[in-house]
């Protein structure tokens, strides 16, 4: 019964979690959702019965595709930085 | 363990689907669509697996266990390589949205292209 | 905002049609279960997954590890990786961490590689933390002189690929199937694949976190003729 009541609460966090992860305002913040929502779809792989993927998730899924994900944020916003910089730059 | 456990998690891969789905049409921003596909990627698993629970007896069907596997692998490649052609796609055309303008001024984090700002202005 | 609802409705449409196919599976499969435990004494390991990813299915785990090297040349084909975290080599509370971490994460990789065959484990997994191992120490800025020699880099990346084909030529020359192994000698061809795997695997997911190809981190020398460049 009680293990009942923990599917249902986690796969209502996994379905909301990944409706804000996606539709949030700031990019860093739904990045950071996406990575917790891994981890959350980690435990359900527990939950049925499948270790090895589990694993598989916990790690590649969710850490490095977050890690991945972050870090091309991080060097998108850099490049869009100094592409405004070198437009206020130029003679107008 | 009762039947209703597995059909949830059948019934929260397809709503996971789903999500994604809606999110990869209407989000213009190319991170927020490769984040979108992942989550797409994810729902499908959770079907996998979830099918793959419901065989009786102690050990579950190893056989979608191992195509999940190899979905979770790929999809982190794919991931990758997106995000490489995102960034070209960037220093190409200097904007990181796909779609109409209208979708990239109404998404918040549009880029404040400096040319495009100075058609937008007059127009508004 | 009309397109949004018009969109909207058609995912509530496609979550109703999807919900209801796939409550109308099958209640109780048994699925491939009992054929593939059925021959789990003759495969060589006692894990049913990694039975069915490198002895039933082997040809898809071949394919996948073909996968895995096609993303690394794309990526580096499209970019040049830059180094993250250049000032992080003056935190000693990082570098002590790093000290501690990096060789028990690869410890741990080692350790799930072997278990792989008896108990939930294998070479993904450990290559996974494998990878892990490796951002972190890109992320404190280690690793700088061993991924400088790009070939080492190319020869590990390329290693898994190669042995797998290559248990697959010999086992086509010994028992005339591919992949078929030759009876009683399926853990060790398994393990061999598995621990080429967990290299390449390793190394693609750490190298795909850089971005790129890996520049040169020796300082350039000054330029013979100035370059004219737009």
């Amino acid at each position: 019964m009680m293990l009942q009541v923990f599917d249902w609460i986690l796969l209502l966090v996994i379905v909301l979690l990944a409706w804000r992860s996606l539709n949030d305002r700031d990019l860093f913040r739904a990045v950071i959702k996406f990575i917790a929502l891994g981890l959350l779809i980690a435990v359900a792989w527990v939950r049925l019965r499948a270790p090895d993927v589990a694993l598989a998730e916990a790690a590649v899924g969710s850490g490095l595709t977050g890690a991945l994900i972050l870090s091309a944020l991080v060097r998108m916003r850099r490049r869009e930085g100094a592409a405004a910089r070198t437009q206020r730059e130029d003679p107008e | 363990m009762p039947d209703t456990d597995h059909r949830l998690y059948l019934l929260a891969g397809a709503a996971l689907f789903v999500i994604g789905f809606y999110s990869l049409l209407v989000q213009a921003h190319l991170l927020r669509r490769i984040m979108a596909l992942n989550v797409m990627g994810s729902g499908v698993f959770l079907v996998f697996i979830a099918l793959a629970a419901q065989t009786p007896g102690p050990i579950p069907d190893p056989v979608p266990h191992a195509m999940v596997l190899t979905g979770i692998v790929v999809s982190v490649c794919a991931t990758g390589l997106a995000l490489a052609l995102a960034d070209r796609v960037l220093a190409a055309t200097g904007r990181v949205e796909l779609g109409d303008d209208e979708d990239a001024a109404a998404s918040s984090d549009a880029t404040p292209v400096a040319s495009d700002a100075r058609k937008e202005k007059p127009a508004a | 905002m009309m397109r949004r609802l018009l969109l909207g409705i058609l995912s509530l449409a496609l979550l109703a049609a999807l919900s209801w196919a796939v409550l109308s599976l099958p209640a109780k499969p048994t699925g491939l279960t009992e054929a593939s435990l059925a021959k789990l004494p003759e495969s060589g390991v006692t894990n049913p997954v990694t039975a069915v990813l490198l002895n039933y299915r082997g040809y898809d785990t071949l394919l996948e590890v073909g996968v895995l090297l096609l993303a690394i040349v794309g990526v580096w084909s499209l970019r040049r990786g830059e180094w993250p975290a250049n000032d992080l080599r003056d935190r000693p509370l990082l570098q002590s961490l790093l000290r501690v971490v990096l060789p028990l994460l690869m410890l741990a990789a080692g350790y799930l590689l072997w278990i792989g065959g008896f108990a939930p484990g294998g070479a993904f997994q450990g290559g996974a933390l494998l990878g892990g191992a490796l951002v972190l120490a890109m992320l404190g800025g280690r690793g700088r002189r061993v991924l400088n020699h790009e070939r080492l880099l190319r020869a590990g990346l390329v290693l898994g690929a190669l042995v797998f084909a290559a248990v697959c030529a010999v086992t086509m020359l010994l028992t005339g199937g591919l992949l078929q192994y030759p009876p009683g000698s399926g853990g060790t061809w398994i393990m061999a694949i598995e621990s080429a795997a967990l290299i390449s695997i390793g190394l693609t997911l750490g190298l795909l976190y850089l971005g790129g190809r890996p520049t040169d981190t020796t300082p350039p020398s000054p330029p013979a003729h100035p370059t004219k460049h737009a």
